[in-house]
């Protein structure tokens, strides 16, 4: 049995690390290219390695403005869709009504739906309504299209709430808004953390919406603006494009680690979890 | 009815800018509204859906998002999650935790680097053919001669992480002693695998397909970058031909058609979703 057993994890170790290398090759090019000055597009150590492409590319111009203006679309959007994810579960969480189950049904249904396909008449209405080429309207439209998975999500961490805590409060001569604030959101704490840095790590990597939405390149995110790469000069500078493409998702990788232990297969109960 | 007043501004957000806009597609799918040009909208009837029926080019962005959707999601993706999470079972920790990192990775990763990772890999001068000179494997211009193979293969790599999150999951739920029992009574691996496991984790499965196939309907960044649907049409998906015909051909009304029946395929996915899972609200 245990030389099975011995064989059989050999057998998956193998295969295991097979796919783990074809996995990593991509990702080893990323590495490798960002400190070789003379990156092409092939998988090598660099020679001599060097931060030179990193210098090149942390200016105004290219790195900080496009990640400020990812953190402020990025940013603005995913507080909306928390506090009013927060503020929707709450009656969803706590009160019994026939309104309910199709309005909970409604949002997993719209979870479902490719927001792609929505792009199109989006870009039809911001025209009309002078939104387009505006951050707020960019991030209003971003917040709402993460807003049905966090309503979900926000309201099953909620149910999770004894509810006698609450009432306690209110005995103790809290209001509703108080018990909320003071009772109800700090034991629901953690799971208000994990919606928030989930929804900010899947409208950080959203191309396609700002791509759709904002036109001036002084208000591209880091999501769009990196294809001022390509194409400028007709030659593609390989080592600068892998620098910016590590600076631009190093936050999202750091934040998917802080969230990763809470996420795992359980989280993925019935919603769009790709973005 | 105060009590329901904190629902108010998730309602007015999604009203204003998701049942708005698909109200708004509904109209205008059936217009013939352009970008370009001063004469106004006016009503077509169904003349969007029956040009895009007879439209050669429409139906080769059904065709490839059929193939890049089997191809991608329900081939590639779910099997390959699948047996991640079952060897991951029988390996030893650090290769687990090694692999399992990688993957997610992948996964993490903003969807424009993923493209930009994927198309320095796939290009003549990239990776693949340096490692396939050297097992003396004949190179190729892989976007040129395969592209929706390549951009397929660029959905697995960034996709797979899910189906392999969501199966770990379902398969530490079944407990070993079931397993064992089989294999005691003789049954064989892969009899194990089909009688007993995928049984048991049959819920999983459908889920995971659900969820995969909506995701991969939508994808287009990706293919964007990669290959902007070229060359010629041949990476030509549905979100990329609607996209085409909106900006690039300035035809709202035809690109709206487009996205309404994609829409209406995805809605159909999620009302079956709905009712295969018996979701509990």
């Amino acid at each position: 049995m245990t030389a099975r057993r011995t064989r059989a994890r050999l057998a998956a170790d193998g295969a295991l690390l097979l796919v783990g290398a074809s996995f990593a090759l991509p990702l080893l090019w990323l590495l490798f290219a960002s400190l070789d000055s003379g990156a092409n597009l092939r998988v090598r150590p660099p020679k001599s390695p060097t931060t030179a492409n990193f210098e090149a590319v942390l200016t105004d111009e290219i790195t900080f403005t496009p990640m400020l203006n990812s953190l402020l679309l990025c940013g603005g959007a995913t507080l909306l869709t928390v506090v009013c994810a927060v503020l929707a579960a709450y009656p969803l969480s706590r009160h019994r009504s026939r309104f309910n189950r199709p309005f909970l049904l409604t949002v997993l249904f719209t979870t479902c739906l490719p927001i792609t396909a929505v792009m199109v008449p989006v870009y039809g209405l911001f025209v009309q309504v002078d939104l387009i080429d505006t951050t707020h309207g960019t991030a209003l439209f971003l917040a709402t299209s993460q807003l049905p998975f966090a309503i979900w999500l926000m309201k099953n961490f909620m149910d999770g709430v004894p509810r006698v805590l609450e009432e306690a409060a209110w005995t103790d001569g809290a209001s509703v808004p108080q018990a909320l604030w003071r009772v109800v959101l700090p034991l629901m704490g953690p799971g208000v953390g994990v919606v928030t840095i989930y929804t900010f790590i899947m409208l950080w990597g959203n191309f396609f919406v700002p791509f759709m939405l904002l036109l001036s390149p002084e208000q591209l995110p880091a999501s769009v603006s990196i294809f001022t790469f390509f194409g400028n000069h007709g030659s593609v500078i390989y080592g600068q494009l892998a620098a910016f493409s590590i600076l631009y998702s190093t936050p999202v990788l750091l934040l998917y680690l802080l969230i990763s232990r809470r996420l795992g297969g359980g989280f993925a109960l019935g919603g769009a979890v790709k973005g | 009815m105060v009590r329901w007043l904190p629902l108010a501004p998730a309602t007015v957000l999604l009203l204003l800018f998701l049942a708005g806009p698909i109200g708004y597609c509904v109209w205008i799918a059936f217009t013939d509204t352009q970008l370009t040009g001063a004469s106004g909208s006016s009503f077509v009837g169904f003349d969007n859906f029956r040009r895009a029926f007879a439209d050669g080019d429409f139906r080769n962005a059904v065709l490839l998002t059929l193939v890049f959707t089997f191809l991608s999601s329900i081939v590639g993706q779910n099997t390959l999650g699948l047996a991640l999470a079952g060897l991951m079972r029988a390996a030893s920790r650090p290769v687990r935790t090694v692999t399992g990192a990688l993957v997610i990775a992948s996964w993490v990763l903003p969807e424009i680097v993923a493209a930009f990772l994927l198309y320095a890999f796939f290009r003549r001068e990239g990776t693949l053919n340096m490692i396939l000179g050297w097992l003396h494997l004949p190179s190729q211009n892989w976007l040129f001669t395969l592209p929706i193979l390549a951009v397929s293969f660029a959905n697995v790599w960034r996709g797979t992480a899910f189906s392999m999150l969501i199966y770990s999951a379902a398969l530490s739920g079944i407990p070993q002693e079931i397993g064992e029992a089989a294999a005691v009574d003789g049954a064989s691996g892969p009899r194990r695998l089909w009688h007993v496991t995928l049984p048991m984790i049959r819920r999983s499965i459908g889920t995971n397909l659900m969820l995969n196939t909506l995701s991969t309907l939508s994808v287009f960044g990706l293919i964007w970058a990669m290959t902007r649907g070229g060359p010629g049409n041949r990476s030509q998906t549905l979100p990329v031909f609607m996209y085409d015909q909106a900006f690039v051909n300035s035809l709202i009304g035809y690109g709206t058609a487009v996205a309404l029946l994609l829409l209406l395929v995805g809605a159909l996915f999620s009302v079956v979703y709905l009712r295969l899972m018996k979701v509990e609200v």
